[in-house]
């Protein structure tokens, strides 16, 4: 398992490659990454807060559900903080299993819950100024499907 | 003692992202009632506990917890990760 909370950017197809690599135990590998999506046309930088402490135990429990749940041989999540660009990576989650249904679902619930169970607020800089970002209730709706 | 910790828009309408405070409150809820007879910033941070998250040692938890003994309590809104 390997988990890492960081301000710097990190490299989407390396950290892909050898994930899940080198057993006999793994059928399935599933990547995931969210990227920075301007909406509105205008806007500048993202930037994402977090709780330093709670967010690593968050993701850890988080993480460690989804690879009992499903047996998952391997399970890595990467979120970063600070600002960043239209573009730029803000997070991946990366799940390997004995077959791709588990390692599919595994990927969905980690990202249902890293949506509204980890310590992370967004704020959107734009040309009006700055703004949070709301939570959505379909997020929270997402978590009742587990 | 207790440190209490605010983030996003409850950090900034406090204007503080911790503070150490003294309290005899047994609950989450009791602590808020206090700060909020404080100082008017806490009773407009405070003003729809439904907008308001809470973390008790670092586990997320409701209104009704106990504080009792407890490090750290921190407040804050749904959380937008992902």
């Amino acid at each position: 398992m390997d988990i890492r909370v960081q301000a710097e950017p990190f490299d989407f197809g390396a950290e892909c490659a050898n994930f899940g690599q080198g057993r006999r135990d793994v059928g399935a590998v599933v990547t995931f990454m969210g990227v920075v999506r301007d909406d509105s046309g205008a806007l500048t930088e993202m930037e994402i807060e977090h709780y330093p402490g709670m967010t690593e135990r968050a993701i850890a429990k988080i993480a460690q559900q989804a690879r009992d749940r499903w047996a998952l041989a391997d399970v890595k999540v990467i979120h970063r903080h600070g600002r960043m660009r239209p573009g730029e990576a803000i997070m991946m989650v990366a799940t390997a299993a004995r077959h791709r249904k588990a390692a599919f679902e595994a990927a969905e619930y980690l990202m249902d819950y890293l949506k509204s169970r980890a310590p992370f607020w967004k704020k959107e800089y734009g040309a009006d100024g700055a703004q949070w970002v709301a939570a959505k209730d379909e997020d929270e709706d997402a978590l009742s499907r587990w | 003692m207790i440190e209490v910790l605010y983030f996003a828009w409850l950090r900034e309408r406090i204007g503080q992202p911790r503070e150490r405070v003294e309290t005899r409150a047994q609950t989450v809820a009791e602590l808020v009632e206090e700060l909020k007879s404080r100082e008017e910033r806490y009773a407009v941070a405070f003003s729809d506990l439904s907008a308001v998250r809470v973390a008790v040692d670092q586990e997320l938890t409701d209104f009704s917890a106990p504080i009792v003994g407890a490090r750290e309590v921190a407040f804050f809104p749904p959380m937008t990760g992902g």
